[in-house]
């Protein structure tokens, strides 16, 4: 594989609205699984997935915050939110689902500069 | 330029899929190299066999066949979303015991390694749909 570069995966979608939600979820164990470099940055109504005690078991699906949980276990350490979207959904950062920094629009501007793909889901 | 494309959503919902289509015949025209079109979630729903559309609409699968055909452009479908979406070739059809495989043989069903490698092998990844 040729030369690393450095994703960011900006995720925009509520967890249990669209199957894109778990999609970036695989997207980002993936690429850290073929050992390339990999960030997430959660915004909009995606801030919704790292709610805190997620429970999907009677929607018969797999939990997103139990798979957010995972991501350090694959080296994903750099995990980025919107402030300004988790303040309006009200998400109690402190006990989410992964710890996560808080970015804001200027920060968000900074952090997707830096990258050499965006891959938005 | 080396451009891959990651298309995720469906070419019956929205233009996005057919805009991806479109922008490969472009950037091509243009002399760039299209290194991969991933499709993922519903986006794999591109590689249809089985998809039939109004004579007076254009057909979304037949611009993709035509990239494949006529500039060789790798078209990937993500084994896990096309699984979920009945997108079947013949050795996943034959595995889960499915009557026919479902998409068109321009397309190959693989897995996310292949998105990942399009992100380090391009200079581009652009992404349509979501």
């Amino acid at each position: 594989m040729a030369e690393k570069k450095r994703l960011l995966i900006v995720i925009r979608h509520s967890p249990y609205g669209s199957s894109l939600a778990k999609a970036a979820v695989d997207v980002a164990l993936a690429t850290a699984a073929f050992d390339q470099r990999v960030e997430l940055l959660f915004t909009g109504e995606g801030v919704l997935q790292l709610m805190p005690d997620q429970d999907s078991q009677r929607l018969g699906v797999k939990n997103i915050g139990r798979q957010l949980a995972s991501l350090p276990l694959y080296d994903i350490d750099r995990v980025y939110v919107d402030a300004e979207a988790a303040e309006r959904y009200r998400v109690n950062l402190d006990a989410a689902a992964v710890a996560v920094e808080r970015l804001s629009p200027h920060d968000m501007h900074r952090l997707m500069v830096a990258h050499d793909h965006l891959l938005g889901l | 330029m080396i451009y891959s494309l990651l298309v995720v959503s469906s070419p019956v919902s929205g233009l996005s899929s057919r805009s991806a289509a479109e922008f490969a015949r472009c950037a091509i025209a243009r002399g760039h190299r299209i290194h991969r079109v991933f499709f993922l979630d519903a986006g794999t729903t591109a590689g249809s066999n089985f998809s039939v559309f109004p004579q007076d609409e254009a057909d979304p699968v037949r611009a993709w066949e035509q990239l494949h055909d006529q500039h060789g452009v790798e078209l990937v479908l993500c084994v896990a979303s096309a699984l979920k979406y009945g997108m079947l070739d013949q050795t996943e059809a034959a595995r889960y015991e499915r009557a026919a495989a479902s998409i068109s043989p321009a397309f190959t069903v693989s897995g996310l390694g292949q998105l990942v490698d399009a992100c380090a092998t391009s200079d581009r990844l652009m992404t349509f749909g979501g």
